[in-house]
């Protein structure tokens, strides 16, 4: 008898428990910055984005764990072999939170708002591999074809980024197709969305999704301010945590922080190179030699920066693209060993001679020179402390400058007043055609040299010719043997000094329940519509 | 005393014109000024870069921005902020309030315990508190206005508290040695060795002769608060102007923080033109 | 309270001695890095332990006292000595030039000088010297720091203009100079020694926060700002409670310095 009431009450206890986890609650994080813009085509901040990727539907959606392109608004579509033309078969029977029928309109007028010149939309200069306007034509209410004016790489992937927006309704802003949508915005405090009433997908067994009723994101730019409200139990998770709180809390609780492994972004140090660069023209000759730039990247001590820096939460980087990002990553790639005499080695092929601890051009100037960072990055910070005591092993003083942002952009993009720097690029994107911007040596990005009007080294002229290669074409095999190559001439030039790929950290409450961390971007609520929050009661 | 206070209205409103030239020509030439962190941001086309860099177009020319600030600012129109996106005006209204109230909230408990302390090392009763005013005070100019903010985050007490704790010392240290000073003058030992009691020497005596410079401590104190205002919003979360001053100083966002600077000008020019039209009213009434 | 006084004064010697003598005390060189043992609590190897990148705390806040007790206190006399100069002159002086400077001083306390600074680090050269970076960042802050004490200043000139002191002062023929050097300046002692005392602490503090513009103390020379902003990290003092002793240190030393240059207490 007593043992059928305890299974008894242990069914209810459970039964009650999975329904009550699944009518949903509030799932609480923080936003570090206030979003600069609600307007889904205009985003270019975190902050915005986090908004645009929780409230905003999309035709296509990248499955962030198997990194799979799966329908979503599109039940379909087709790409056109030479990559100009997509077509979506689009579902029916949706609406926007507003109330107004989801149809190819609105579609058409997204993608119209998106390419107009007059908007300079960052996801519609994404599409833009060429000047030219692109057509819509819509075939049925629900199918649109969509026509560009050349060939765009990885096209329906780029439609991952693309939050369509109504054509018919009268507050554009708010009328959305993703699970949430804004119900209250507090400038400067916090933000608060509730689940979209009329959100069209729905679970195996029917219930309408997402289950969370509500997400609150407070503006909180303080990191140790979140982590104190994380372990209280104020906030559900912490998207991207940095790795020194990752051991924190991994020490009380190491059931609540996740490790995915290295990340795609990258941290990396680079010479200027510029011709008119207001630098003497001895430490000019320094930074475009290929030897004193393979020297130093030899000097210097990645698992050391690995270890003490990340507390082991990153890998050493072999080139441009993380190992994590499987396909493009080239296999044959090692990250340069730490080797002080092999550095010196270089170094004496250009002249160099260590004197007294002191290293010295051929002319007899001390080489010493400075790197710029942005300050209030601690990591960054001790990075380069760190590659200051290295590369004074090897006779180098390094004045290491730390700078506000503002001022270190306008050093590295205007007035080319740095000699060394370091930063870091946040990869969002699989596909290499992200990076386009870096590689090519016109573009205002190519930051050790940008802005070429011809490539001024034959290593930079035969980069741009594989990129536009790899671009152009829609053979997986040749974009990739292409890249490859890229990245085996940036390997060898050395003109950015790759440092590490940091290990994507992240960290969830208990309570959050289907919560699975991945490498790429939103880590922690890719699957937002699917996470459920255990009530208390359920947890008594 | 209605002259004077005209005199100084009229003050206000030229220095509050020219400080905020005075902040629009520092942050137009100070460096990073024409920049943007989307110029970052590898999506972004040529054309897309060249429009970003022609946005700011309107703010280089230093007087024909300014002008244009003030005929619109006429009419209410206080200009769009381009880090945040949204009217200066709004931004403004929205939060003012909230840093008025950390400010007030603050300003009042660090004068309350500042300056109850400082006289109590008046008073040969409480003379050990002198000892307590010194050693809190040294501590407390020490600790970082992060960490006070931080702290008062970890232990869930009221960001007017970091305030409190940034002003008190201040006001302490000048309390404290002007009270010393004034008990050692000659017109008050012949008054305690008249007998007079201790009480009726500070009300009196004493302080009459160290209300000046109270008053101007007081003006001064409200910049001081202003000033702490900054790290507090930003560390407790605050949507106050503070925050809002940090943000729009590491974006270089030129019409923000000419508005901020005007408030700022008015707010630190009403407060010491205040203390400053108290003590005259109060020395008139000695005379 | 002499007892008291006396103590302030030894401890302030032994702590510039100990400041001048960094190099000798120190059992490491403040920029070494002991890369195997980061984050390491206090030993016989390492006294305070290692900082988060294996450098020797203890060393570090050596020579860290070395740069921010000769610099900070430096910057608060010169600060001290502007505020004396504006406020206590046009408080003596009265009038439309004492409107005048107070009115430069209110605008001087609203202006945004952060943006100053910015341009000062981006006029000067990026290999300078730590100890010349950190020398021009005391001298701006000596120079920006002066405003809120001339307000005070000027009210207790401008009292001592009306006093008896000072019109008897006058009836003897006293002007000018000497009777602002000799019969004003000395009575605004309180407010000068208040501003000093409560400058250094500031001084030292800011210097910090001034780093976020490249001024500063440039690493890897340590100062006792930058040892100070890593309480900023407050999660983690309950685990390594060592990294306050830096910011006791400077307590110790500022209440020292409240201690020796305070007024003898008088009392009613």
């Amino acid at each position: 008898m007593i043992r059928r009431v305890s299974y008894l009450s242990l069914t209810i206890l459970i039964v009650f428990g999975i329904s009550s986890a699944q009518t949903g609650s509030e799932l609480r994080f923080c936003l570090r910055n206030e979003p600069k813009t609600f307007n889904p085509l205009l985003v270019e901040d975190d902050a915005s984005e986090t908004v645009r990727y929780l409230t905003g539907g999309v035709l296509v959606r990248s499955n962030r764990q198997t990194q799979k392109l799966e329908p979503e608004l599109a039940s379909s579509w087709k790409l056109s072999k030479d990559g100009r033309v997509i077509t979506f078969q689009l579902r029916k029977g949706v609406f926007f939170s507003d109330g107004t029928p989801f149809s190819a309109d609105d579609v058409a007028y997204t993608v119209k708002q998106m390419m107009d010149p007059a908007l300079h939309s960052p996801t519609g200069d994404a599409f833009r591999s060429t000047p030219g306007a692109v057509s819509t034509h819509v075939l049925s209410p629900h199918r649109i074809v969509v026509t560009f004016p050349a060939p765009v790489a990885d096209l329906d992937e780029l439609f991952d980024q693309v939050a369509i927006m109504s054509a018919h309704s009268p507050n554009k802003e708010k009328a959305v197709l993703g699970p949430f949508m804004l119900a209250d915005y507090k400038p400067g405090s916090s933000l608060l969305l509730k689940r979209n009433p009329n959100y069209w997908k729905s679970d195996g067994q029917g219930h309408k999704l997402p289950y969370l009723d509500t997400i609150r994101l407070d503006i909180q730019p303080n990191r140790d301010i979140e982590l104190l409200r994380f372990k209280r139990g104020e906030l559900d998770l912490i998207n991207s945590l940095d790795s020194e709180y990752f051991d924190r809390l991994a020490s009380s609780s190491p059931n609540l922080v996740r490790d995915a492994g290295p990340s795609l972004d990258s941290e990396q140090m680079w010479f200027n190179q510029v011709a008119q660069a207001p630098i003497p023209d001895y430490k000019r000759k320094w930074f475009r030699s290929t030897n004193f730039r393979r020297a130093i990247s030899l000097a210097i001590n990645r698992e050391d920066l690995s270890r003490i820096v990340f507390n082991g939460h990153a890998r050493r980087a072999a080139g441009p693209i993380s190992a994590a990002n499987k396909f493009w990553f080239n296999q044959d790639l090692r990250p340069d060993p730490y080797s002080p005499d092999t550095a010196l080695a270089k170094l004496q092929l250009d002249g160099f001679e260590r004197r007294g601890g002191v290293l010295y051009d051929a002319s007899g100037s001390a080489v010493e020179f400075s790197i710029i960072t942005n300050a209030g990055n601690k990591y960054r910070e001790r990075m380069a402390i760190l590659i200051q005591q290295d590369l004074q092993k090897i006779g180098i003083k390094v004045n290491v400058v730390t700078l506000d942002f503002p001022s270190l952009i306008e050093r590295i993009s205007q007035s080319f007043n740095y000699e060394g720097a370091i930063l870091g690029l946040t990869n969002v994107d699989l596909d290499p055609n992200a990076q386009m911007n870096v590689w090519l040596s016109s573009s205002e990005n190519h930051q050790w040299n940008p802005q070429q009007k011809a490539p001024e080294t034959t290593w930079e002229a035969e980069i741009d010719k594989l990129m536009r290669e790899q671009a152009s074409s829609f053979d997986p095999k040749k974009r990739k043997k292409a890249f490859d190559q890229v990245q085996e001439i940036v390997v060898e030039q050395a003109p950015f000094i790759y440092l590490v790929n940091r290990n994507a950290l992240s960290a969830v409450s208990s309570s959050v329940q289907g919560a699975k961390p991945v490498i790429l971007r939103p880590q922690t609520y890719w699957n937002v519509e699917w996470l459920t929050r255990r009530t208390e009661v359920a947890a008594r | 005393m209605l002259s004077r206070i005209i005199r100084h209205l009229l003050a206000i409103v030229a220095m509050v014109i020219f400080g905020g030239l005075a902040c629009a020509s520092l942050v137009r030439f100070a460096s990073g000024f024409d920049t943007d962190e989307q110029q970052l941001d590898l999506r972004l086309s040529a054309e897309s870069l060249q429009a970003l860099h022609e946005s700011h177009r309107s703010e280089k020319n230093l007087s024909q921005f300014y002008i244009t600030y003030l005929k619109r600012a006429l009419h209410g129109d206080l200009g769009v902020s381009h880090s945040l996106n949204q009217p200066v005006a709004s931004l403004l209204r929205g939060r003012f309030p909230d840093t008025l109230r950390l400010m007030t909230m603050g300003l009042a408990l660090g004068w309350a315990i500042g300056l109850g302390l400082a006289f109590s090392t008046a008073l040969p009763r409480f003379s050990a508190y002198s000892f307590l005013g010194v050693a809190l005070s040294g501590v407390l100019l020490c600790i970082p206005a992060a960490v006070l903010a931080l702290l008062s985050v970890v232990v869930n007490a009221p960001a007017y508290l970091a305030v409190a704790l940034i002003v008190f010392p201040k006001v302490f240290t000048y309390s404290r040695n002007l009270l010393a000073k004034a008990f050692s003058s000659p017109h008050i030992i012949t008054a305690r060795a008249k007998g007079l009691g201790t009480l009726r020497i500070l009300l009196w005596h004493v302080l009459p002769v160290v209300a000046p410079s109270l008053l101007a401590l007081a003006g001064v104190s409200v910049s001081i608060a202003l000033g702490a205002a900054i790290p507090i919003e930003a560390l407790c979360g605050l949507a106050g102007v503070g925050n809002l001053a940090w943000q729009a100083a590491l974006g270089r966002d030129l019409p923000l923080l000419v508005n901020i600077t005007v408030v700022v000008t008015l707010v630190t020019l009403l407060a010491n033109s205040g203390a400053d039209v108290l003590s005259h009213a109060m020395r008139g009434k000695q005379a | 309270m002499r007892v008291i006084r006396k103590l302030a004064g030894a401890i302030l010697l032994v702590v510039v001695i100990a400041a001048i003598g960094a190099s000798w005390f120190a059992p490491t060189d403040y920029a070494a890095q002991f890369r195997e043992a980061p984050n390491a609590s206090p030993s016989r190897q390492h006294w305070l332990g290692t900082d988060e990148i294996g450098r020797d705390r203890f060393s570090r806040t050596l020579y860290g006292t070395r740069v921010s007790l000769l610099l900070a206190p430096a910057a608060a006399l010169l600060s001290t000595l502007i505020a004396a100069l504006i406020g206590g002159v046009a408080g003596c002086l009265g009038g439309i030039w004492e409107r005048l400077a107070m009115g430069v001083t209110d605008l001087f306390l609203s202006l945004p000088w952060l943006f100053l600074l910015i341009t000062v680090r981006a006029l000067l050269p990026l290999n300078v010297s730590p100890f010349a970076s950190a020398l021009v960042t005391f001298l701006m802050l000596g120079l920006l720091g002066w405003a809120a004490s001339a307000r005070i200043l000027c009210a207790g000139a401008r009292a001592l203009r009306r006093s008896d002191l000072v019109v008897q002062a006058r009836a003897l023929g006293v002007h000018g100079v000497r009777l602002f050097a000799v019969h004003v300046l000395p009575n605004l002692r309180p407010i000068l020694l208040a501003q000093f005392l409560i400058s250094i602490p500031v001084f030292i503090l800011s210097e910090a926060n001034l780093g976020i513009l490249g001024l500063g103390v440039a690493e890897p020379m340590p100062s006792w700002g930058s040892l100070l902003k890593e309480l900023e990290g407050l999660t983690s003092l309950s685990d390594q409670p060592w990294k306050l002793v830096p910011l006791v240190l400077l307590m110790v030393v500022v209440t020292s310095f409240q201690m020796v240059l305070s007024p003898e207490e008088v009392t009613a």
